[in-house]
Parts: structure tokens; C-alpha cells; sequence
């Protein structure tokens, strides 16, 4: 009896992430959310640059892979050409929170009817660990070796509650992947978001706190427990936006 | 057949209009924003794609998305416009997408000014963004060329797969001549994009758009495919036009605004007893180097004339293998060369010969 299946959203391509990194769990939710949705033969991802550029040998849909922080903007490209198909970006924070803020922001505010996965692991992990505009103050990365600091780097930028401001944007929550209760939240988050896409209402994103052991040098355990200490208290979960419930 | 008299913005956007195209992004700049002002009213009036993106990096970008997703897509900028848009061009070549990119050169460098220069040419032909690519460049001289040559850079850019950049100056961009819009172009048998990125249920497999290679190999088999394409492209899309070559003493080359303005001063030039003739690239890359075979043995030189200080110059040098002597006269920061100046460049041909 089989008690658990791959899901048909995955392709059978091992991935390359790093052990107690949280993006294979995140690639799971999303594959299974399209699965379960019967979307995936409609649906074009987008992969952006960082960790996640190889996401288009890993979803078993159409992809196409943007450059660093644009991946917004080449949704928009691809649901204003294909509006009956499902769109959606998968990007980390150095992509979607710094080089393709503006991307984001104004896809948000034309209230592009696609869907937006954000992997908050608060550094640059696939360049080595630099200091991302996450990056917790005093978290130490290889270019802000003394810990972050306000006067010099600023604190870190919070996404879901920016975004909550904007006009266009139909859906956002933050949520995590530190346990099965919150994984099962984070599916919901997800399922949630993918469907308001199918309903037309507008921009939808989820923003996962994730992990990143290799660079944050700690087990994939400790990084886990870091993020509900020291991420949470920083960027608290919850729904920022909601189209459906708020006045 | 009938004509209609328009500026050549507006003739940017109708022609791409005539040609089927699906979507625009773009971004404001002097001097081609009739472009996307046309095309705001006229796309979605047919149920088609304007979005005016958030800057030119992200109207390139939605260009390679939804050229990605299989449509027919342009944008159009100009000058400081077209070098923020150079790493996108560069992604779309790399990742084989088709599109079209409206360039109206306005002076340089940095903010420089709005007024009509071909400074430009560098960026266009040689192009800012990083590897090993080629944008194929075309140039009109006139309001009716340049509806000719956007209809034919729709079809271009699809049998290739590659950007194609049809390169005006601010003058021909605002500048009203009478043009048919409905004159036909090569007819070309294109094949459906079934590479396009459409979702799974319209093709076999899964589709992806891509310019990423991280193993050595592949990605040097992925440059050596791009090359054989640019090798069929130089073969079957260099265009030129050769005018006045017989009994020519001397031969210009000039492309764009100031080939029109060369043909005043070789009539000018021919009153007074001296023959002239001349080469007009309408490929920029392609550049048409076999031009340069088909030169008589016995002319006295050759005058290169840009509004610029000397860009295609170099294409010339190459071209000319050192046959003949080439001389140069340009304008820069938005000056329009007069057909006097030009008249005046021939008659002291020896003092202007580069080295």
C-alpha cells in the first residue's frame, strides 16, 4: 500500500538544495497545491535567480527562468498574454526584496492576476551568505562579518506588510515551515492564493520564512527553531491582506 | 493602397499593428513616445496587450515573457531607454525568443539630448548586455521604409527566434511623410511556436525558456547553435541599397537620416561635375561587408558620414580591407548635418582620410 506519492506537480529530478534547507518543502506545497487544483497542465512558473534558478527542472509544468529580480515583470508578460492560464513566480529575498522590489511593488499595484511564492531565508544563499535586505540586525553574513547593523545597513524590510499597502494586491500572508501544523498553514496559504488567482481577483503572495543552515552555519534542527526565535518576532506570521475579508 | 500622411512614430505603431502584434510594454522617453501613446489607444481597442511597465528593465522584461508565452511582442525606447533594456535583450537572445525593439536615437551619452543623433549605433550593433549575441538591426531613412521594415521585423525575429531592432533616429521618429501602410513584404513560411510556453495541455511535455548552461559544455554547444543562426542571418538578411556607383569618383556610406540627406548632396555634388556614389547599410548588423567587393577598383575614396563621431566608421574600415581611402565626416549632440557640409566634406577629402 502506497502510504506516500511524489507528487505529480515534481518532476523526478533530484534537487540540489542543501540538507534542512526548507525549499524542497516549499516546491512540495506548491507541486501538490497545482496538482490538486488540476491546473498543473496550465500553469507557467517562473524561476528567478538564487537558490530557486534551477525551479524549472523541479515543477512538472511549462517555466520560463527570468533574470535576477524581473521575475514579476516577465509574469506579467506571460499572464497578460495567456490570461486563462495559471502564472506564478518562485523567488528568494535578494531577488523579490531587493533588485525586484520595483517589480514586485508595481505588479502588485496593477493587481497582475498571478501568484507570487516568496522564500524569506534572510541572506544571498546561493552566492555564499552575503547580507540580504532581510538579514536580521545583527546577523552575521560574509559582507556584514560584525552582525548587521541599523546606522550602516538599515533594518530589515518586511515585504508582506508593505505590500498589505497596496491597492492591487488581493492576498497576502506570511507563514513558515517549522513544523507539520505550520506546513499544513503554509499549504492552505497557498492553496488560497493560487485559487484567488483562478477567481480573477488579483495579485496574490505568500511569504514562507525559510531556512538556510549551510550559510547561517547552523544544523538544519537549530535553523529551524532560529526561524520561530529570531524570524517571527521580526516578520510575524499571519494574513496581511485580504481581499475577501478586509472592508 | 491608398496613402496616409504620418509621423514616424506613429508609423512604428501602426506598421506593428499591420503586422499582428499582441502586446507592447514600454516606458515614457523623448523622442518616441507617440509609439506607446498610439498603441495605448489602438491595442486594447482590438482586444490586444498595452501595459506601460514600471521602467524600461521591466517592459523588456515582460517583452521575454510574453514572447516566451508564443505572441507577437515589441517594445520601443530610445537611447538611455535602450541601454537599461540591454540585459534583457541579452536574456531574450540567449533563451531564443522573438521580438521586435523600436530604437529612436536621440544624443549622448549620459541624459544628453532629445534631438535626432546616430550615436547610438555601437549600442545597437554591438549592444551592451553580456555574451556572445547579436541583435539583427535594421535602419530606414525614410517614414515609408520604416513601415516596411517593422512588418518585416515581426516575420524576422520569428523565423529566427532572436530580438530584432528597427533603429530610427528623433528625426525620421518625428518627422510626417505620406506612406501606404498596406504595401506588401517578403512572404515567409513561419512555423508555429510550438516552443512556446502555452501549459502543458497545448503541447507535448514541458516547455521552458532559458539562457542557463552552468555545465561548460552545454553551454558552449548552446553559443555554437546561436553562431550557426547569426551565420544564416549574415547569408540571407544583409540588406543594402548601392546608388550612383557607376562613374563614381568618390562613395559615401551613410544609413538612416543622413543617407537622405547624402542623396541632396551627391545631386548637388553631380551639378558641379563630381560623381559620387553610394552605399546605404539598411542592415547595421548584419553589416553588408560584400558591398564593399562591388566598389569600382578606380574610386578616389570612400567618405563615411554619421551623426556621430565615427562608429559605423569602424564597420567601414573592416569592410573595406584597407582597399581604398576612407574618409569622415560627422555631427554629433544633435546636429542634422546640412547637404552643404556634406558637399564641402568631398571637395577636402584628402584632409578628412582616417588613418
Amino acid at each position: 500500500m502506497i502510504k506516500y506519492e511524489r507528487s505529480h506537480g515534481l518532476t523526478e529530478k533530484p534537487t540540489h538544495y542543501c540538507p534542512g534547507c526548507t525549499h524542497g518543502i516549499l516546491h512540495k506545497l506548491v507541486a501538490e497545491v497545482l496538482d490538486e487544483l488540476g491546473v498543473l497542465d496550465i500553469t507557467v512558473g517562473v524561476a528567478s535567480v538564487g537558490c530557486s534558478v534551477f525551479s524549472y527542472e523541479y515543477f512538472n509544468c511549462d517555466m520560463q527562468q527570468a533574470a535576477h529580480g524581473r521575475a514579476c515583470a516577465v509574469a506579467t508578460g506571460i499572464k497578460r498574454s495567456l490570461p486563462d492560464n495559471i502564472v506564478f513566480t518562485y523567488q528568494g529575498d535578494g531577488d523579490l526584496a531587493s533588485i525586484g522590489i520595483a517589480e514586485t511593488i508595481h505588479a502588485a499595484n496593477r493587481g497582475e492576476n498571478f501568484t507570487v511564492i516568496y522564500a524569506n531565508n534572510t541572506t544571498y544563499g546561493m552566492t555564499g551568505g552575503q547580507m540580504a535586505p532581510t538579514t536580521l540586525l545583527g546577523q552575521k553574513t560574509t559582507t556584514s562579518q560584525d552582525g548587521r547593523n541599523k546606522p550602516s545597513h538599515g533594518e530589515p524590510i518586511k515585504m508582506a506588510e508593505i505590500l498589505s499597502q497596496v491597492t492591487g494586491a488581493a492576498y497576502v500572508e506570511r507563514v513558515m515551515l517549522t513544523d507539520v501544523s505550520n506546513i499544513r498553514k503554509a499549504k492552505k496559504a497557498i492553496k488560497k492564493a493560487f485559487t484567488y488567482q483562478m477567481e480573477g481577483k488579483g495579485f496574490s503572495l505568500v511569504e514562507v520564512l525559510s531556512t538556510c543552515p549551510v550559510n547561517w552555519k547552523m544544523t538544519p534542527r537549530n535553523a529551524m527553531e532560529r526561524v520561530k526565535e529570531e524570524m517571527v518576532p521580526i516578520f510575524p506570521l499571519g494574513v496581511f491582506k485580504d481581499v475577501m475579508t478586509d472592508d | 493602397m491608398s496613402k496616409v500622411l504620418m509621423k514616424g512614430n506613429e508609423a512604428i505603431a501602426r506598421a506593428a499593428v499591420k503586422a499582428g502584434l499582441d502586446c507592447f510594454f514600454g516606458y515614457p522617453i523623448t523622442p518616441q513616445n507617440e509609439v506607446p501613446e498610439y498603441l495605448s489607444k489602438l491595442l486594447p481597442d482590438a482586444g490586444k496587450v498595452f501595459v506601460q511597465a514600471e521602467s524600461e528593465v521591466a517592459a523588456i522584461n515582460m517583452v521575454y515573457g510574453a514572447a516566451g508565452a508564443g505572441k507577437r511582442v515589441m517594445t520601443s525606447s530610445s537611447s538611455v531607454g535602450i541601454a537599461l533594456k540591454q540585459e534583457g535583450i541579452s536574456y531574450i537572445a540567449g533563451a531564443e525568443l522573438p521580438c521586435v525593439i523600436g530604437s529612436v536615437m536621440r544624443g549622448g551619452p549620459g541624459l544628453g539630448s532629445i534631438q535626432p543623433s546616430q550615436g547610438d549605433y555601437y549600442q545597437a550593433t554591438r549592444g551592451g548586455g553580456n555574451g556572445d549575441y547579436h541583435v539583427i538591426v535594421l535602419a530606414p531613412e525614410s517614414v515609408q521604409e520604416t513601415v516596411d521594415l517593422m512588418k518585416e521585423a515581426f516575420d524576422i525575429a520569428d523565423t529566427y527566434r532572436n530580438p530584432v531592432m528597427v533603429l530610427a533616429d528623433g528625426l525620421i521618429g518625428q518627422m510626417m511623410e505620406s506612406v501606404d501602410l498596406d504595401k506588401p513584404v517578403k512572404k515567409r513560411n513561419l512555423e508555429p511556436k510550438t516552443w512556446a510556453t502555452t501549459g502543458m495541455k497545448n503541447h507535448e511535455g514541458r516547455n521552458i525558456t532559458n539562457s542557463l548552461f552552468l555545465d561548460s559544455n552545454d553551454l558552449e554547444q548552446h553559443n555554437l547553435k546561436l553562431q550557426k543562426k547569426y551565420n544564416e542571418v549574415i547569408k540571407h538578411e544583409t540588406k543594402f541599397e548601392m546608388i550612383n556607383m557607376e562613374k563614381a569618383e568618390y562613395v559615401i556610406v551613410a544609413y538612416g537620416t543622413t543617407a537622405r540627406i547624402c542623396r541632396s548632396s551627391i545631386e548637388m555634388l553631380a551639378d558641379n561635375g563630381i560623381h559620387v556614389g553610394m552605399i546605404r547599410p539598411i542592415s547595421l548588423w548584419p553589416y553588408p561587408k560584400k558591398a564593399f567587393d562591388l566598389i569600382p577598383k578606380d574610386v578616389k575614396g570612400i567618405m563615411v558620414v554619421e551623426m556621430s563621431l565615427g562608429q559605423m566608421l569602424d564597420d567601414v574600415l573592416i569592410s573595406n580591407k584597407g582597399r581604398h581611402k576612407v574618409a569622415f565626416y560627422g555631427r554629433a549632440g544633435g546636429i542634422v548635418p546640412e547637404p552643404e557640409e556634406i558637399v564641402e566634406a568631398i571637395m577636402t577629402f584628402d584632409e578628412r582620410v582616417v588613418d
